[in-house]
């Protein structure tokens, strides 16, 4: 579904990405682990499309299309979702303004036609019941005031909302309650088929408990250094980065 | 050129989209200023003679007056003996209803989307139609009637109810008030005339939908309304222009009343030509609006969505003389290309426990400059008054300008003021989380921007509010950093 091929990025001159390889299969949970500043959200921008950076060698196929060639709401439009590391205040639009128009332009994309406000009424309080959020914090202002926990939790709605193909969770679990943590888990596994694929950024090993990732990679200094199995994350969190510094 | 920049350009790039002109056959005074236009008009409008004294007293005192020259605006030198201050599409006939309009006339109006024909209507609102100088049919009035409300064209009122028209002329706006509503008092043509009888809640929107037609003339137009005690209404104005590479002067005056515990509510969606991209041609927009909440517990509310004219010089305000009176200013002003707009509002508080709230948000894109400037004056008897101020404004991209003049001026201690006051940018962050869910630039600067004006927008009757939530866009389209 995914591939990436020799990926190097760089955002004001500065190189990030360094010739990195991802190859990620329908149907495929990947963990991306690794120290602070190693480009793991550059990563995840670069495969939305962010056009702060330069993509200045390789490239990234998506269901066999080059994706160069498109805009990011073109790529959103194609099925990627990105779950934001920090995700974005836009005061005076609420969650649900927010996905409503969202979800009618990927479906008009699709040549479908726009949910009426009962048919979009409905697909909301089925999806809210998978992450467990109240319809009282959809109608604020998106993220504005959310507590950490609350707008990882409104990220996931809005994944389970647009029904990706590849979901990139940056750092979802950072600042999530043990409660919390389960419900989002739980909300991820519900979502996962085998026509889709994610991939979970985290620092914490503990998340991959919930999620079971098929492989964990290891990025440091722009470039996945180590790839492995589950065993992969158990290992990092018992002998640190270093560890793998040292081996190579 | 940044991405920001290049869908800053494309957004702000929409064409105008009233910008058509109609030839119909019109009666149209010769170019120039001076008394015997002033007496030609009173005359074409058969008025009595108190009324041409007004206007001819108002006359003599513009004479000796200068343009005001405080905002911040770069306004061009206007020539007003340049101008024709008189234009009508020729009538046939005295009109006994709105089927004997001519058709070329109601079909104007329905390109503008407003059906003159009462059938056709949503039935929640009445229109009056002016066009040029004069009005050419009032909906709905029958209806109204039977409630003794009296919605008319200014020139009809002066027939009809000169009593009313005599006793309530100027008095908010004394034609002395300055230089705008002094050379309206003087050529003003036509307008519309309100009148809500005691303890009665007016069922529909009133409306009055300006249309500027002709070329080389002004439109001066006074709106009066009434609100006897205890009474309430909603009056919705809404205006358009042909593109023309000349400038147009509009100098309009409103004047509002109300009683005690009565309500009305102004809004406005200004949708003049605003000129082209290189910010040729465009109305000029010189307007006073005021109102006075004249008896006790009476509340008056303005909202305006201000996105044309090349100038716009406006400060509805409110004097809050009865006690515990309410005066409230919501307001968008959308500036782009190079449109100027200098738009705010007074808030004199002189009843005891008054109360008034400004909410101001301007948008500037393009080459535009955007100031608010407000004054809140709390005076000495007005005991126990507050005001909430907050002003917030939001710029696309870096070759705009946004100000803020707020002057606030309390004269006693149990009064408060709060003041706010924010400038922001669009976010590229905020561009790229709608981005990243499939939502395309245009979408994602008109949900912003539509989420940025909200809490005005929100005031507007529903009909307007989503006609002015597509103008938003519409006047932004191709603009964002
Ligand atoms: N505009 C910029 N100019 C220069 N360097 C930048 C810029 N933006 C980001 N960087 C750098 O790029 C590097 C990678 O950042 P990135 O956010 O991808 O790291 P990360 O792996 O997600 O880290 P974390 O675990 O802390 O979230 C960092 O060193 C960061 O400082
Ligand atoms: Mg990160």
């Amino acid at each position: 579904m995914l591939e990436i091929k020799n990926l190097h990025a760089s955002i004001d001159d500065t190189k990030i990405l360094k010739g990195l390889n991802l190859k990620v299969s329908t149907g495929e949970v990947h963990a991306i682990m690794g120290p602070n500043g190693s480009g793991k959200s550059t990563l995840a921008s670069v495969i939305a499309g962010r056009e702060d950076y330069d993509v200045t060698e390789g490239k990234i196929d998506f269901m066999n299309n080059e994706l160069s060639e498109l805009s990011p709401d073109e790529r959103a439009r194609e099925g990627i979702f990105l779950a934001f590391q920090y995700p974005v205040e836009i005061p005076g639009v609420s969650t649900t303004n927010f996905m409503k128009t969202a979800v009618n332009q990927v479906r008009k994309s699709k040549g479908e036609k726009p949910l009426d406000a009962v048919e979009f009424l409905k697909l909301m309080k089925e999806k809210m019941k998978l992450v467990n959020i109240k319809q009282e914090l959809l109608s604020r202002s998106i993220n504005e005031g959310f507590s950490g926990g609350e707008k990882k939790r409104n990220e996931i709605f809005q994944m389970a909302m647009l029904n990706p193909k590849l979901s990139i969770l940056d750092e979802t679990d950072s600042g999530l309650d043990i409660d919390a943590l389960k419900i989002v888990s739980n909300g991820v596994n519900t979502l996962r088929s085998k026509d889709n694929a994610t991939i979970v950024v985290t620092h914490y090993q503990r998340l991959l408990n919930y999620i079971v990732p098929d492989f964990v990679h290891v990025l440091m200094d722009g470039k996945i250094v180590k790839s492995g199995d589950k065993n992969l994350a158990l290992e990092l969190e018992e002998k640190g980065y270093d560890w793998i510094k040292v081996k190579n | 050129m940044s991405k920001d920049d290049k869908i800053l350009k494309e957004f702000t790039s929409k064409e105008y989209e009233h910008g058509w002109s109609v030839d119909f056959d019109v009666d149209q005074a010769p170019i120039g200023l001076n008394e015997d236009i002033v007496r030609l008009i009173s005359k074409k409008k058969e008025e009595p003679n108190w009324l041409l004294n007004w206007r001819l007293e108002a006359f003599s005192q513009f004479k000796k007056m200068k343009e005001p020259d405080w905002s911040n605006l770069n306004i061009p030198k206007i020539n007003y003996q340049d101008i024709s201050y008189y234009s009508a599409p020729k009538k046939k006939k005295m009109l006994k209803s709105m089927d004997e309009v001519d058709p070329e006339l109601i079909k104007t109006f329905e390109k503008l989307g407003i059906s003159l024909l009462e059938q056709k209507r949503l039935s929640g609102v009445a229109v009056d139609a002016v066009i040029d100088s004069v009005s050419i049919g009032t909906t709905f009035k029958d209806k109204l009637s039977e409630l003794g409300i009296i919605f008319c064209s200014f020139s009809e009122a002066v027939k009809e109810h000169p009593h009313l028209v005599k006793k309530y002329l100027g008095t908010v706006v004394p034609s002395k008030d300055n230089y705008f509503s002094c050379l309206n008092s003087a050529v003003f043509s036509d307008g519309s005339f309100c009148y809500i009888p005691k303890g009665v809640r007016c069922p529909m929107e009133l409306s009055t939908y300006f249309r500027i037609n002709a070329s080389n003339t002004g439109q001066f137009e006074r709106t009066l309304i009434i609100a006897d005690q205890g009474s309430y209404v909603s009056y919705l104005e809404g205006c358009t222009a042909p593109m023309r590479d000349e400038n147009q002067l509009h100098a309009a005056v409103v004047e509002i009343h109300a009683e005690k515990d009565a309500e009305v509510k102004y809004s406005t969606v200004q949708n003049w030509y605003p000129g082209d991209k290189n910010g040729k041609g465009g109305i000029y927009n010189f307007v006073t609006k005021r109102g006075i909440c004249f008896g006790n517990n009476s509340k008056i509310s303005w909202t305006q969505v201000e996105t044309g004219s090349a100038i716009t010089w406006k400060y509805p305000s409110c004097i809050l003389k009865g006690d515990n009176s309410i005066g409230e200013f919501y307001s968008v002003a959308v500036t782009n290309n190079y449109q100027q707009a200098d738009t705010g509002t007074k808030m004199i508080h002189i009843g005891k426990n008054t109360k008034s709230k400004i909410i101001s948000k301007g948008i500037s894109a393009g080459f535009s400059q955007n100031s608010y400037r407000g004054h809140v004056n709390v005076i000495k008897r007005a005991k126990n008054s507050r005001n909430f101020s907050q002003c917030d404004s939001l710029l696309l991209g870096n070759t705009c300008g946004a100000h803020t003049f707020p002057y606030i001026d309390i004269e006693n201690k149990s009064s408060m003021v709060e003041h706010e006051a924010t400038t922001s940018k669009i976010g590229e962050d905020q561009i790229f989380y709608c981005l990243q869910r499939g939502i395309d630039e245009e979408n994602a600067i008109a949900l912003i921007v539509n989420g940025y004006a909200k809490e005005v927008l929100k005031q507007l009757p529903m009909e307007f509010s989503v006609e002015a939530q597509k103008l938003l866009s519409l006047t932004l389209e191709g603009s964002v950093g």
